[in-house]
């Protein structure tokens, strides 16, 4: 029998694939290296070196390659990634709920893999490749997971949809034939309140055949 | 009496009662849907609270001069001064404003405030230790239908239990906030909000209140939120966040966006009441209830509040002897709001439960015992029509069996039921409907979607009128500028708004058919509108393409006004609903952890207009109903007096992988002469008891109290 905590979701994560959606560990580890990196790196490069000398609090200039394009903006070294899409680029698609890596509302890709950007430093996020999901579709064509959000109409409010969005996506392009069991593992990490889970479950599986 | 704004007959709805993509749907799938919390304006600057750390308490000192030196920091407004008493922790006591959000967190805390402690009481199961605390009072006291002795005496089982489940909190995803830019006169907000032509008044009074800033007029205020993230029943007002993030606005010259926090989110801005009680229930062996006694006590806050409609559902004061007392315990947390359907799930839990119980003591099916007495409901024949339908969906006959009579292994399998009822009446609502020259149609109302479908409904609405599709259709709502609508709470929105639009496009379209017909040379009466064309019945040879026809217009532009209510307007809504649903769940009795493998709900709402937003609400209360039923709590401290779960990680929600397999039914074609009914609360109300009748007939016993989480599930093994 099934029985998991619910918000064990992502911890589910554990004996699957990484890449399966969304997985705490990627997010661990992803974070792992951004905390080392607060203390110890000293330029607002990605935390490679361990010599430089120590930025901060001060506003750090940083440059981030977000939809295939850099922009480069100054933020303090504590600055989260979701803070610098929504407030410093107006990338409000992502959206910030509970600023603490438990409902996948802010959900973006970097590197191609799902993760939760209230949880990840933008210094950090230097030098990768950052997709969000204002970067999935075109002004005339939506993704396949977004159009089958539209389709098993899998949104309400719509507030978790993005992050939803990602999650799905993620589970596709790691898996062209999921099964309706990793779809729901690869979505336990995110939270919707509104309740669409029926239609989500049925858009992402579709999306993967689509 | 037939009028012309009737509701077309079954044979001619195209678009009415189908399935339909979501009006925003893209939008929300591109992340492209603009939220109040999504606002950046020129210049914005960063609000935040400072709410109260003590739960009960007087405020001695309020210091903000480190706070005005920490960067960034740009003013602050007190909500509460020396002085004032706070009731809860968390309570609203000042709004800071900075240049960026990380500045506005450290002016923040860099504010102290200093109490003086008053004692506090957090606690609600234990009415007696409430009690001794001072925290109970009666509030209702109702002795109904035939004599209470007498029918004790005619009964032939009893059962007498403790029933109850928890304060649960809102935990919208979009928090409570706003940005309010103040420009000279005008003051721009945008709100998440379920009442966008409430708050101009609401804020106007709040602001109006304060002396430094004099009388603010409610027409000087333009609210706009043509999306909000979740409300449920707790965004009916500007709150007192609302009010400081303006004076904030006016004081710095800037606009402020000031969003809760996610604590403050769950401590302050939600909340719906816990009930507790001792009942009793007493039938005859047939089966025939003959009465229910109730002792019931409950907790919303300081004022106490929710006080269940019980007996519930079965109440039919003739024959049904009923005596409910009520007592409300106050407590120093953060107060109640609306919940969806105020009080019924809490009313379904202590009253279905009691029920299943006695009929698990006499030894019947409960799908019969609750049709049995479905003639002590106020709609026998849709109840029962709905359990055989709910039963069916479910595979009651197969899949039921004799409560704990589920076999050797550790995972026991049960079924359970529920009943539920709701209003639905429309709110009032005026709209107006306007027809372009160009062939465009707008659908122009001070409504507001919460995630419902209102974009959805109003387009198929004002296109099944017009003979048009739902793409021609613009629906403009969510700004406070519009023709005024109500707040969407009690599920009244889709009544209220659809029977408006309807009028008005009625209304418009006669406007329009009247310049046709003396085009066409024929009657406006003769005149159809229909399959994107406008035609003349009597003649074929005359019609003109929709664009053709509102071409004739000229350079004049038709709006139609319609308004809800409307005694000339024919009959387009009703209130008053039942539903039934029935959930099977597997009960891992070493582990105390359930299940869900199915939920079944059939409802009835009159006549759906959107079918499958309609199926969404369902789906989405089920949901809802899984989380409350299983995970959600809101858990006090009596020590601190805090909550100690104000986050997404303790505050339990199920995710996508928790909820089993749910099936829809609709009751359609069966009640749609009675018009449109809202759906939002009735099927809220149910899958709570639905959950906790499953789990007793899977392990035998009843977990009293919901959440059924695994500790209560053990010790009601326990027991046993
Ligand atoms: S906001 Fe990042 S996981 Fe919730
Ligand atoms: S649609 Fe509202 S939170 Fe998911």
């Amino acid at each position: 029998m099934s029985s998991k905590n619910p918000t064990d979701g992502p911890a589910c994560g554990l004996d699957q694939e990484p890449r399966k959606g969304f997985s705490r560990r990627t997010f661990i580890e992803g974070v792992g290296i951004g905390a080392g990196a607060v203390g110890a790196i000293g330029t607002a490069e990605p935390a490679r070196a361990d010599t430089h000398e120590p930025v901060g609090p001060d506003p750090v200039a940083i440059t981030l390659n977000i939809n295939g394009k850099s922009h480069e903006l100054k933020v303090e070294p504590r600055v989260t990634l979701i803070d610098a899409l929504r407030n410093r680029l107006d990338l409000t698609g992502a959206k910030k709920v509970c600023d603490r890596a438990t409902c996948g509302a802010c959900t973006v890709m970097v590197d191609g893999d799902p993760v939760y950007s209230c949880t990840m430093l933008a210094i950090e996020a230097q030098g990768r490749r950052i997709e969000t999901i204002e970067g999935i579709s075109t002004e005339d064509s939506m993704h396949p997971v977004q159009a089958q959000f539209v389709e098993h109409d899998a949104q309400q409010c719509g507030f978790c949809t993005p992050g939803l969005v990602m999650a799905g996506k993620a589970i596709v392009d790691s898996n062209p034939q999921p099964t309706m069991a990793d779809v729901e593992s690869g979505l336990s990490g995110n939270i919707c309140r509104c309740g669409t889970y029926v239609g989500v479950r049925k858009a992402v599986y579709d999306a993967a055949r689509a | 009496m037939a009028t012309k704004y009737d509701w077309p007959a079954a044979d001619d709805r195209s678009l009415i009662g189908k399935r339909h993509n979501r009006v925003d749907g893209p939008a929300k799938a591109r992340g492209a849907a603009k939220y109040s919390y999504d606002r950046n304006l020129d210049g914005m600057l960063y609000g935040k609270l400072v709410t109260s750390t003590v739960p009960h308490g007087r405020i001695v000192g309020i210091d903000t001069s480190r706070a005005e030196k920490a960067p960034g920091y740009k003013g602050h407004v007190n909500i509460l001064n020396v002085g004032d008493e706070v009731q809860w922790a968390g309570t609203e006591i000042l709004a800071i404003c900075a240049d960026t959000e990380e500045h506005v967190r450290d002016v923040a805390a860099a504010v102290t405030v200093l109490y003086e402690s008053m004692p506090h009481w957090v606690k609600d199961e234990d009415v007696e230790k409430a009690g001794e605390a001072n925290r109970v009072k009666p509030a209702k006291d109702d002795t109904k239908g035939p004599d209470l002795e007498e029918a004790w005496k005619s009964a032939d089982a009893t059962v007498e239990g403790y029933y109850g489940l928890a304060v649960i909190t809102h935990c919208c995803l979009e928090p409570h906030g706003q940005v309010v830019d103040w420009t000279g006169d005008d003051i721009t907000v945008y709100a998440s909000t379920q009442a966008v032509a409430r708050i101009p008044g609401d804020l106007a009074n709040g602001l109006s209140r304060d002396e430094k800033i004099g009388t603010v007029a409610a027409d000087s205020i333009h609210v706009i939120t043509p999306y909000m993230g979740g409300g449920f029943g707790s965004k009916f007002n500007i709150d007192t966040w609302g009010i400081a993030c303006a004076k904030l606005s006016k004081m710095t010259g800037k606009p402020v966006k000031l969003m809760l926090d996610r604590d403050e989110e769950l401590m302050v801005a939600g909340g719906r009441p816990s009930d507790f009680g001792n009942i009793k229930v007493g039938a005859k062996k047939d089966g025939t209830l003959v009465a229910y006694e109730s002792e019931t006590w409950s907790t919303g806050g300081i004022a106490g509040r929710g006080s269940p409609p019980v007996p519930y559902v079965y109440n039919n004061e003739e024959r049904l002897a009923q005596k409910a007392r009520h007592l409300n315990v106050s407590t120093n947390i953060g107060p109640a709001r609306a919940w969806r359907a105020p009080n019924h799930p809490q009313a379904a839990v202590l009253t279905m439960c009691p029920m299943e119980d006695l009929a698990a003591k006499l030894d019947m099916n409960p799908v019969d015992f609750f049709k049995k007495n479905a003639d002590l409901t106020a709609r026998p024949e849709v109840y029962r029509y709905e359990i055989d339908k709910c039963a069916e969906m479910i595979g009651w006959a197969d899949k039921w069996h004799k409560r704990g009579d589920s076999g050797s292994g550790p995972v026991k399998r049960g079924l359970g039921m529920s009943l539920h009822t709701w209003g639905g009446r429309p709110h009032d609502s005026t709209c107006e409907v306007r027809i372009q020259p160009d062939g465009g149609v707008s659908v122009n109302t001070a409504s507001q979607d919460l995630g419902v479908g209102t974009y959805t409904t109003l387009s198929v609405v004002a296109a099944e009128t017009l003979g048009l599709q739902i793409p021609d259709i613009k629906v403009n709502i969510g700004s406070s500028k519009l023709p005024i609508s109500g707040a969407s709470g009690g599920s009244t929105t889709v009544g209220g708004t659809s029977a408006s639009t309807r009028r008005a496009t009625v209304n418009a379209l006669d406007e329009l058919k009247a310049v046709v017909a003396e085009a066409l040379e024929t009657e406006a009466d003769d005149l159809v509108a229909k399959d994107g064309k406008v035609f003349s019945k009597s003649d074929s040879s005359k019609s003109l393409t929709w664009a053709e026809a509102c071409r004739k217009l000229g350079n004049r532009t038709i709006t139609g006004q319609g308004k809800q209510p409307d005694r000339n307007g024919g009959k387009l809504n009703d209130s008053g609903v039942g539903g039934v649903q029935m959930a099977d769940v597997s009960v891992d009795v070493e582990t105390g952890v359930v299940s869900i493998n199915k939920i079944a709900a059939v409802q009835d709402v009159g006549l759906v207009i959107c079918l499958e937003q309609c199926e969404s609400q369902v789906y989405g209360s089920l949901i809802q109903g899984v989380a409350w039923a299983l995970y959600e709590e809101s858990i006090y401290d009596q020590t601190t007096g805090k909550m100690l779960n104000p986050d997404m990680e303790f505050y339990k929600l199920p995710g996508a992988g928790d909820i089993g397999e749910l099936e829809v039914h609709m009751v359609q074609n069966k009640y749609d002469d009675r018009g449109v009914i809202g759906i939002g609360e009735p099927p809220a109300i149910s899958p709570g008891a639905a959950i906790s009748n499953a789990v007793a007939n899977a392990i035998g016993v009843r977990v009293p109290t919901l959440p059924l989480t695994p500790d209560k599930v053990l010790a009601a093994l326990a027991n046993a």
